[in-house]
Order: structure tokens, then sequence, then C-alpha cells
């Protein structure tokens, strides 16, 4: 299937220059101006759809001069990521962006980059796996990466990505952290969609984002080895510490939204945001671009007096266990909606973390499965009201399946 | 950091001292591991201002137990089939911190560089990367325990390559690594042998004083893989030249230089000393096999005109 060619909104030739102010713009435009104001000195990436807006509008911006970082054209997802352990180690800020296959490609350098403690910021712009091959929206790809070491941000709109883009390098980059991010996107539904977007200003920007200060590099004047060799003395202690490192995440991701707002104005949510949660007997969980529909779903709903809330996940790793526990707790009812499934347990990865952190929590409210969209499948409004009328028949009769495959074609 | 005398380099010009090794002694390499004596002479080569990258396999393993290191030159190790793309990647953020001094190498085995790392090897030649990449080549997977790579030569018995009632081990001739990169438009590639220091060194000096990806293949003694006794590494690699069946060469610019002139042995000398080449010699039917083994010889006496006139 051939891809289309890609054209900036004016319907003209592409161009580098930098945009400024608010703008419609495309998802991956915006993507891209983002990462190019946090001063990225390597990037390195290999072109996949729904990803390749991103790369050929950071290709012009160096081509253009637009931006001062170096671009690596890598003949593969493998070494895209590959080079990024290797200019991370050498001090260097360094992007990357794939989606799908690529992202399954480097499954072995992701999981070495966070071993190693080497930050690093990549969008994954979320398509499904194959096969069957499919080139639209699911979260299959970067759930399959969830026990790797890196932090996963998942973002509801354009907007959101751009401003999630830039304090990811500042969690990335926080030396008690020092771990790699992966901003979550939804394929074609954020990447390839025109909004109007605030891109950010490089002066508000260099304010907000340091320069990255290495705890340890490459440095022949103080010769240090990296990748070593750990036996069983050691290897389980280095992956705790990474673990801890995880956990100091938690509140830097909340310090990093919060001075993003001080500064920007804008502020999406610490690891998870809620919306209509106050006396709310349904609560709808849901990552990525999905939370937008069910807004709305939970407005209308709302306005009938169905006392139905939401709650976004912005951080799938780390996990916000004690977050969601107390922002369901007063709930009759919560209803998980995973673009995923955990082949073999018949049911989405969110939905049993989510069950698995209640149990010791003590929380007992009823906890019911979607797996929905995937491949890119329709959510419409209908199918939400769909799940919501199924949560109230669990208020009422108990839970009669706990794990439901929405919208069917056949069972 | 020491500076007394660390390795000793035992050539035809006389004793020449290396008086700062940067590859410690006290490593966990077998006793005469050839890897380890390549480790040094590359370093020795290359000089302190440096950045190593190498990948997953015996060098690696036993040069970095943490928490001890052998390495007095910063050393990363990633993964086994990209040191070449970490390698392009530390270039780069060089090159964006303004720094032109810093050489960059890549120090791999054969399984590493012919076989599974060979993408990223492709990738960061045809980019031009300003790099090293050093092959030292033991010509099997030794790490993992002595399987074939694609760089082990004909006829040779490892364990995946076994000889047995109806095989005479390896069936595959050892693939024409340096031809790849001359290919690619590398300014500068060179085979070399640990049998001669003075040519190891000067040879990697050259690589990383070129502009561009350069490629130095090293032959390697691995005792414990081939099979001889452990104090004849170095006269076992010296065969291997002396029978031609590792042509010592330079291509500068795509165009064959200089080249290891010999007095060419017949390769029944090196091939007796090893256990690994044995089974050749059980009875009469070896012979065939042996006469295959000088025609791959003879070809590269061909090839790279090595014989004296
Ligand atoms: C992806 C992957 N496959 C296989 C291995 C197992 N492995 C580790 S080292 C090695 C062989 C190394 O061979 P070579 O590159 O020739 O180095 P040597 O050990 O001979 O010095 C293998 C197969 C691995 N680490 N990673
Ligand atoms: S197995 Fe061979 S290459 Fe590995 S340490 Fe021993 S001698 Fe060296
Ligand atoms: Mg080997």
């Amino acid at each position: 299937m051939p891809e289309k060619c890609h054209k900036d909104d004016s319907g003209g030739e592409m161009t580098g220059k930098l945009k400024s102010g608010r703008q419609v713009v495309e998802g991956s435009y915006a993507v891209a101006h983002a990462v190019a104001m946090c001063r990225p000195d390597v990037i390195s990436a290999y072109p996949i759809t729904p990803q390749t807006h991103i790369v050929e509008d950071l290709s012009q911006f160096v081509a253009d001069g637009a931006i001062d970082s170096k671009y690596i054209n890598v003949e593969s997802e493998f070494s895209a990521l590959s080079a990024l352990v290797g200019a991370s180690a050498a001090g260097a800020r360094t992007y990357s962006a794939t989606t799908s296959q690529g992202l399954a490609l480097m499954h072995e350098v992701v999981f070495n980059m966070a071993g190693m403690r080497l930050p690093a910021v990549m969008t994954i712009v979320n398509r499904s796996m194959s096969a069957p091959i499919n080139i639209w929206n699911d979260h299959q790809d970067s759930i399959a990466e969830r026990d790797s070491g890196w932090i996963q941000l998942y973002v509801e709109d354009v907007q959101e990505l751009v401003d999630t883009t830039v304090q990811a390098y500042l969690i990335a980059e926080d030396q008690e952290v020092s771990l790699p991010v992966m901003v979550c996107m939804d394929g074609f539904i954020l990447s390839h969609v025109f909004e109007p977007v605030d891109l950010l200003d490089q002066k508000a920007v260099d304010e907000f984002l340091p320069p990255f200060k290495p705890v340890s590099i490459l440095n022949p004047e103080d010769p240090k080895s990296f990748g070593m060799f750990v036996d069983p003395e050691y290897y389980m202690d280095f992956r705790y510490l990474v673990e801890q490192a995880m956990d100091q995440s938690r509140s830097k991701i909340g310090d990093a939204a919060r001075s993003f707002e001080s500064a920007f104005g804008r502020y999406y949510g610490d690891l998870i945001d809620t919306y209509q949660t106050d006396g709310a007997e349904i609560i709808l969980v849901a990552m990525g671009s999905l939370v937008g529909t069910l807004r709305d779903v939970v407005d209308d709903l709302r306005s009938k007096g169905v006392p139905v809330g939401l709650l976004k996940i912005r951080a799938f790793r780390p996990f916000p266990a004690d977050e969601i526990a107390e922002a369901i707790a007063g709930a009759k009812v919560v209803c998980v909606l995973d673009k995923n499934i955990s082949l073999g347990t018949g049911e989405g990865a969110v939905f049993t973390e989510i069950k698995a952190s209640l149990y010791n929590n003590g929380i007992r409210v009823p906890v019911i499965g979607f797996v929905i969209g995937l491949g890119g499948r329709d959510i419409p409004v209908g199918t939400v009201q769909q799940i919501v009328s199924n949560a109230e028949d669990v208020i009422k009769h108990g839970i009669e399946a706990d794990s439901i495959f929405v919208d069917l074609r056949r069972h | 950091m020491e500076s007394r005398p660390t390795a000793y380099l035992s050539t035809s010009g006389g004793t020449k001292m290396i008086t700062e090794s940067l590859l410690a002694p006290g490593h966990r390499g077998c006793a005469g591991c050839g890897a380890s004596l390549a480790a040094k002479f590359i370093l020795e080569g290359a000089g302190r201002d440096c950045i190593v990258c190498g990948p997953t396999g015996c060098l690696e393993v036993f040069t970095t137990p943490y928490p001890e290191s052998a390495w007095r030159v910063p050393y990363i190790h990633s993964l086994f089939e990209n040191p070449a793309a970490v390698a392009s990647g530390i270039e780069t953020a060089l090159a964006a911190q303004g720094n032109t001094h810093t050489k960059v190498l890549v120090i791999a085995g054969d399984g590493s560089t012919f076989d599974i790392g060979i993408r990223s090897i492709s990738g960061a030649f045809e980019r031009g990367h300003n790099l090293t990449y050093v092959c030292y080549d033991n010509e099997a997977y030794m790490n993992t325990g002595i399987q074939r790579s694609a760089s082990t030569p004909y006829d040779a018995s490892t364990t995946t390559s076994p000889s047995g009632t109806v095989s005479y081990g390896n069936p595959f001739a050892k693939k024409d690594m340096p031809a790849i990169l001359v290919a690619h438009g590398s300014p500068y590639v060179a085979t070399a042998s640990i049998a001669y220091p003075k040519d190891v060194i000067r040879k990697i000096k050259t690589a990383t004083e070129t502009e561009g990806p350069t490629y130095v293949q090293i032959h390697v003694s691995c005792c414990t893989g081939w099979y001889f006794d452990s104090s004849l590494g170095i006269e076992v690699v010296r065969l291997a030249v002396e029978t031609a069946l590792y042509p010592i060469f330079e291509f500068v610019n795509g165009e064959l230089g200089k080249v290891h002139k010999i007095r060419q042995k017949p390769v029944e000398e090196y091939l007796r000393i090893q256990k690994r080449f044995a089974h050749l010699f059980k009875d009469e039917s070896g012979s065939d096999e042996i006469a295959k083994i000088q025609a791959i010889a003879d070809e590269n006496v061909r090839k790279y005109g090595l014989v004296r006139n």
C-alpha cells in the first residue's frame, strides 16, 4: 500500500521552516516541532507508518538548518535505538520515534537502554502488531514493552502530546530517574489529525528544560566501563535499582506536569487525571485519544443524570496503582477500556493490572474489562454508551462476564 | 593507573616494550587467549584518546566482570549485534559536541561481525561515520561454546558443524568480509595477525587516522576453540599466514596496497596442529579434503600475490 506524499497544511510543498504560535498543524508536525524546541543533539529513526511524518518533518528541519540536531539515517529501527544508546552514553540528548513492527524490532535495545539507565525520549505512534498486518491504531506495541524499564506516558490530544514531549525530557534526564521515556500517541488519530495547537516558544522551552547533565559519560579523560557483565551476585540489585528509579519518577512526573503548568498554563494531570469522578457510581478507565471520546459521553450522560466519571491513565509505567485505587474506591463499578490484549489471559493489560492492584488495597469494587478498538476499529459514542449500560447491569445483577470483546463481528 | 611494562612485543625487529598497556592484566581470558593480545595491540595503536564499543562475546565477558574492568579507556557494551550502530551514535554525539580528536573504535568478534551484526555494520559504513571497526577473528562463536560462524574456515569442526561419520565439519567457505567492506567504499580495509604485532599496531594507527569508516580484521588464536596447546598461540596463527590460509593485506581507497609476502608452506602444517581439523588426518579419505583446503590457499596466493618472486 503506497503511503501518501506528505504535504503541509497549506497544501503546498513540505517545508521545514519552523512555525510558531497558535497554528492549525498536523499532529506529527506538532510533535516534531516540540522535539525541535527540546534541542536534541542526536536524532535517529527509521520510517514506518504512521510515524513517518514526524521523521520527515524533523529531517526537513535539519535540511533547512532550522535545528542543530544531527540526524542519523539508519538502516533499521534496531540500529536507530542502538545509535541512541551510544549517543546518550556519550552525553547527547537523544530522540527517536517509531511504532509497531519498528518497536518490536527494537525490543532487545529497549530493555538494554533502560537497564543502562540512559535517558532518551521516543515517540510511539501507537499501532497494532502483525499478524495480520494492519497499520491502524491500538496500544499493543507499547504495552508489549511494559516490562522494559521505560517510562510510558499516554496522551489524549495533540496539545498534550506537544507539552508532554517537553516534560518527558525533564523527567528522563532527572539524575534521580535517568531512564528513557516513551510518549505514546495514537497512530493516525493523533499523528495525522490537523488541530489548532499552541506551538512552543524556543525561549520558554529553554527556560523550562535545562541542558542535559548526564550522571556519567564515555570520556577518555575519566574512563569508565558501561554495560558490564554482571553475575548472580549483583544482577538482581541492578534490576532493583531500575525499579527504584521508576519509583522516583512517580513524583517527578507530577512535578514536571505542575512546573509546566506554571510556565505554560496547561496541565493534564499527574500520573492519572480524573473527570467527574466525584459521586460517580460508574468509572470509565482508558488511555490515549479514547479519553476524548469518553469525556463527551460522560458530559452527555451526566446531563441525563447518569452518575458516570472518567479516569485517564497518563503514566502506565510507573503504574499508578495507589492513585487509581483512591480514585475508584467510592465507585460501584469500574469499566476498563483496553486497546490491547494479553493473549492467553482473555483480557487487556490495563484491566489485569488494575484488578491486581486493588486486591491488597482491600477495595472490592467490581471491575470489568473491555477489549476495544484493536487494529483501528472505530469506537463510536454508541459503543461507549453500551459499555455504560453494561456497567449499570453489573450494579443491578453483579458481574456476568468480566472481560468483554467489544463490537466483534463474530463470537 | 600503572605505568610499568605490562606487555612485550617480540618481533623480528627485536623487542619493544609497551610501557603502558591500556588493557589491564588480570582479566579472565583463557591462558594464551589471542583476543586479549589483540586488544592490547589495538589500544596501543589507537592511543588513550579513544572510546571502545564491544559486542557480547569472549572479549567483553572476560574484560568486564562487574565490578572489575580491564579497560583503561572508556568502554561500552550494549548488545551482540549492534556495536557498529552504537559506535555510530557515539561518533555522532562527539561531532555534535565539536570533539574532533577522540577516536571511536569497535572491537568485535567474528560472530558479531560476519553474521548477526552485519546489518548495523553495513549501515554505519554506508553512512560514512568516522570510526574504526576492528574484528578479532577467532573463527567461531567462542563465548557460547565454539559454534560455527560465517568466518569458520572450510572443514573446521565446531560444536554446530561437527565432523562425523558423514561430515568433514563446516561445509562452507569463510565469508570474505574485507571484500564486503571494500565494496562499501571504505577508504581503509586491512587484515592482520597477532603473529605480527607491529603490523597490527601500524594498521590500527593508520585505520584510526584515516577519515571515514575503516576496517581491520585480525586473526587471533583460540586454544580453547581450535584445540591446540596454548604455548603455540602465536605459532599457529603465523602458520595460517605462511600457508596462505590467512592472507595479510590492505586495501587503500579500494586498491590492493601492501601485501604480506610469504614463502608458502603446505596447509597440512597448519591443519595438523589443531584438533578442529584432526578428522582430516584420521584416514586416507581426508586427503581429498586437504587438497580442497590447499586449493583455497593457492587461490589466496593468486588473488593477493602473496608469494615472493
Ligand atoms: C541476539 C543474541 N543472540 C545470541 C547471543 C548469544 N551469544 C553471545 S556471544 C555469542 C558468540 C560470540 O561470537 P563472536 O562474536 O565470534 O565472539 P567470540 O566469543 O568468539 O569472541 C553468542 C552466539 C546473544 N548474546 N545475543
Ligand atoms: S575461548 Fe578462546 S577467545 Fe575465548 S577467552 Fe578462551 S582463548 Fe580467548
Ligand atoms: Mg569468534
